[in-house]
């Protein structure tokens, strides 16, 4: 029955992982705007290695 | 052109506009309402291959902005505005942007709570799974303090951080000795996190932190579903978001550039093609052709001459003209509607009828909750704090709240697929009480851009009207446009070539078209030998071929598609028709058609007369809804309980209101309002529902035999047949009605 407590030690993590990756991921702002980068991705390759020089903006 | 935008050479208007500035990195956001296809976006974000001055450019689109960094060493945010606008994206700048920094409508932080809700109340969810099927009996005792422990420490976040929303607004309702509906689920969790709390750390057993935790997320991904709103809309613009930043003043010979706010009477401006006119004033020099569809919705500009008074809020079309300040920007005929006190204190907004609702069910439950206690008192008194607990837990109004949350999160969804944006969700419930209606006419009942041409007089053959085609095409005078673009394809491949091409502003057109002298306009310039008598009055533009008079065009509103249908169907319905018009009564016959002969149809109203026959009608306790569109309605709208503008293209402007239509819909009025009424049915509704769920509830807590177990279940079945249910039902109504 001891596994239960290493099992649950687990699953919380794992699932706290997904968490934080979710907190992480909303703060970064990746829902402010679902549609632009479906768009952006389609960009020739060349435009996104001169985006990629930038430095990251911070509103 | 090249002016135009000289005021954004002005240092203090460059630094109200920027966000952030140092010495070679300037950031600026500007909002594009042309932006409508990926091709927009792509061309936005290679600004910095058409201008190396330019760092880097990020559109966001679906809120219609680019955010731009450039140095301000290799190019100024002028030279930024005119790349913009030369590529055909103009950036709407206007006072209010220098006034009021955007709101961020996008709240982070309600996301974050609904994200560690949904994670606590899920894994607490899995952890109690072991109690419920033991029915409370784990054989091993450290397994079951674990869980429970584990459970307690996982609830922690949710009491002190997710649900703090919660606790504030109740907070903030009972200091202003209002009970709304947030005290009594504020009561409810509280109440159900001490007891579990107390049962944990005692080790009396598991508590109810499942269902604790639940009534938070759905709580709070009901308030999500339903405040989530058009981004790319505006409801509360005023004057200040139509008028210019900046604008060109005459000083001791020399031109100026200087900030709106800054215009004293007296002072002398340029107003080039496409400016605004920012104050009253009189034209010193030039040509004036005012186009005031901001205004009042009609296209058609109007001619002004030397000496004459021009109202604020129009554009000038055609060359720049000179005038002189009467009235300053806050002081002007359209702007002084703005000192009324309605634009000064925000709407008083009606209470949803859901709190009057929730202030009986919170009476009606502590009633239980004290019988119940004393019941117990009497009988049993070990039972008598379980049971009371048990009471508050089980019986709080989340379902009852969630039922309203959920319908009007889909209907301001259904309203949205058919171009009816709503403020807020309270709107719905304002547009079912509505009783009276108002309509505007021009903008309104009318299309802007779409006028019917009619022609009498000596009937003219294909080849002729190619030729009157040829001849307006030369012009961009709105009337030549009107007529060039209704006569479509007339001229079928034809070679017509067009000598002498003048241009008279005021007059008329005329040239040599293919060897035969040609003259457009006003009868007066047409027909020299001009005599009132022979023509009638009204817009009409006459053509004249080889000195000869042939006849005339006449142009005329071409109502909206469906307005007929849809004022005839609200009549039956028993709403009670307005037409308040600003202009002359020209249309009074077709109205009268339309409307029928007993409505109030009213010409001539001035913005302030619009506003005072709705607070008129308000003093007779009629509950007004008013479509309107241009500024002239802006304080009618304001007034209304219920305001809607009407926009041909929801990128345009629109005056502050509590919904915005797309003018193609005008015409299903009807089944708005019949939806929206439709809509406060299903949430009463869903009510009884929730109650029929919280007597079952409530049958077990006064028993003082609630299992966790049992609440465990109701409470997310409750709620997730309630939701299925409204969404299911509102869905079904909408079909029903014809919004599908």
């Amino acid at each position: 029955m001891s596994a239960l407590f290493v099992l649950i030690g687990i699953s919380i993590v794992v699932a706290g992982s997904f968490l934080a990756a979710f907190l992480w991921s909303v703060n970064k702002g990746q829902f402010e705007d679902d549609y632009t980068p479906s768009v952006r991705m389609l960009f020739d390759d060349e435009l996104k290695e001169a985006a990629a020089t930038e430095t990251p903006i911070k509103k | 052109m090249s002016e135009r935008f000289a005021y954004l050479d002005d240092t203090p208007t460059v630094n109200k506009l920027v966000q952030f500035s140092s010495g070679t990195q300037t950031n600026v956001t500007f909002s594009l309402p042309q932006m409508h296809c990926s091709s927009c976006v792509f061309l936005l974000e290679n600004l910095h291959r058409i201008e190396p001055g330019v760092t880097k450019s990020q559109v966001n689109f679906q809120r219609k902005e680019v955010f731009i960094i450039f140095n301000p060493i290799t190019i100024s945010l002028r030279k930024v505005v005119e790349l913009l606008a030369f590529i055909g994206y103009e950036p709407d700048i206007s006072l209010k942007d220098s006034t009021q920094k955007k709101a961020v409508t996008y709240n982070k932080k309600q996301i974050y709570h609904i994200g560690i809700a949904g994670f606590c109340f899920a894994n607490i969810m899995m952890l109690s799974f072991p109690e419920y099927f033991s029915s409370g009996n784990i054989e091993q005792a450290g397994l079951k303090a674990t869980f429970t422990w584990l459970n307690l420490f996982l609830s922690l976040p949710v009491l002190l951080f997710s649900a703090s929303s919660i606790f504030i607004s109740a907070w903030k309702g009972l200091r202003q000795k209002f009970l709304n509906i947030d005290a009594p689920i504020a009561l409810a969790i509280i109440v159900t996190f001490s007891r579990s709390y107390y049962e944990i750390i005692t080790g009396h057993g598991a508590g109810y932190l499942d269902s604790g935790t639940g009534i938070v997320f759905f709580m709070l991904v009901g308030r999500w579903f339903q405040n989530k709103t058009y981004d790319s809309f505006a409801f509360d613009r005023d004057y200040k978001s139509y008028f210019p930043l900046g604008v060109t003043v005459i000083q001791n010979n020399t031109e100026k550039n200087i900030p709106v706010t800054q215009l004293k009477k007296d002072d002398r401006i340029i107003i080039r093609n496409g400016e605004m006119i920012p104050a009253d004033a009189m034209l010193l020099t030039g040509n004036a052709s005012v186009d005031y569809s901001f205004v009042s919705g009609e296209s058609s500009p109007i001619q002004k001459y030397m000496g004459e008074l021009i109202y604020a809020g129009g554009k000038q079309c055609g060359a720049a003209i000179e005038l002189q300040i009467i009235n300053e920007v806050s002081q002007s005929y359209i702007t002084q509607l703005w000192n009324n006190d309605i634009f000064k204190h925000k709407k008083n907004k009606e209470q949803s009828f859901i709190h009057p609702w929730s202030r009986y069910f919170t009476l009606a439950l502590f009633s239980v909750a004290i019988i119940t206690a004393i019941y117990w008192s009497i009988a049993d008194t070990s039972k008598l704090l379980p049971a009371v607990t048990a009471v508050l837990i089980v019986a709080c109004p989340c379902s009852l709240l969630l039922s309203a949350t959920f319908t009007y999160g889909n209907m301001l969804r259904i309203f949205g697929k058919h171009k009816l944006f709503l403020k807020n969700a309270a709107v719905i419930e304002s547009m079912a009480k509505a009783d009276t209606l108002i309509f505007d006419k021009t903008g309104t009942l009318t299309q802007n851009h779409a006028s019917a041409l009619q022609y009498n007089g000596t009937p003219l053959s294909k080849k002729e009207l190619a030729t009157v085609q040829a001849l307006t095409r030369q012009s961009a005078h709105p009337l030549s446009k009107i007529i060039t673009d209704n006569l479509g394809n007339v001229n079928d491949g034809q070679l017509l070539t067009v000598n002498g091409f003048k241009e008279f502003a005021g007059k008329g057109i005329e040239a040599v078209v293919n060897d035969m002298p040609v003259k457009i306009g006003s009868a007066a310039f047409v027909d020299e030998l001009y005599n009132t008598d022979n023509y009638e009055s009204g817009s009409q533009i006459h053509v004249q071929f080889n000195k000869v008079h042939m006849g005339a065009f006449t142009i005329s509103n071409q109502y909206r598609s469906g307005i007929k249908q849809a004022v005839t169907e609200l009549q039956q319905k028993g709403y009670e028709l307005h037409l308040l018009s600003g202009d002359n009564d020209t249309e009074k016959n077709t109205l009268t058609k339309l409307f029928g002969k007993d409505a109030d149809i009213r010409f001539n109203q001035s913005p302030q007369n619009k506003l005072d026959t709705v607070q008129q009608l308000q003093s007779l306790h009629k509950n007004v809804l008013m479509f309107g569109d241009g500024l002239n309605d802006a304080g009618a709208l304001m007034q209304s309980n219920t305001g809607i503008a009407v926009s041909d293209s929801t990128t345009q402007f629109s005056p502050a209101c509590d919904a915005i239509i797309d003018g193609s819909k005008v015409g299903l009025a009807p089944r708005f309002l019949a939806y929206a009424r439709a809509g406060k049915k299903i949430v009463a509704a869903s009510f009884i529902l929730s109650i029929i769920y919280n007597f079952v509830g409530l049958s077990f807590a006064v028993q003082g035999t609630l299992a966790p177990i049992v609440a465990a279940i109701l409470m997310p079945a409750s709620s997730i047949s309630i939701v299925l249910l409204v969404t299911l039902l509102s869905s079904l109504v909408a079909k029903k009605i014809g919004l599908k």
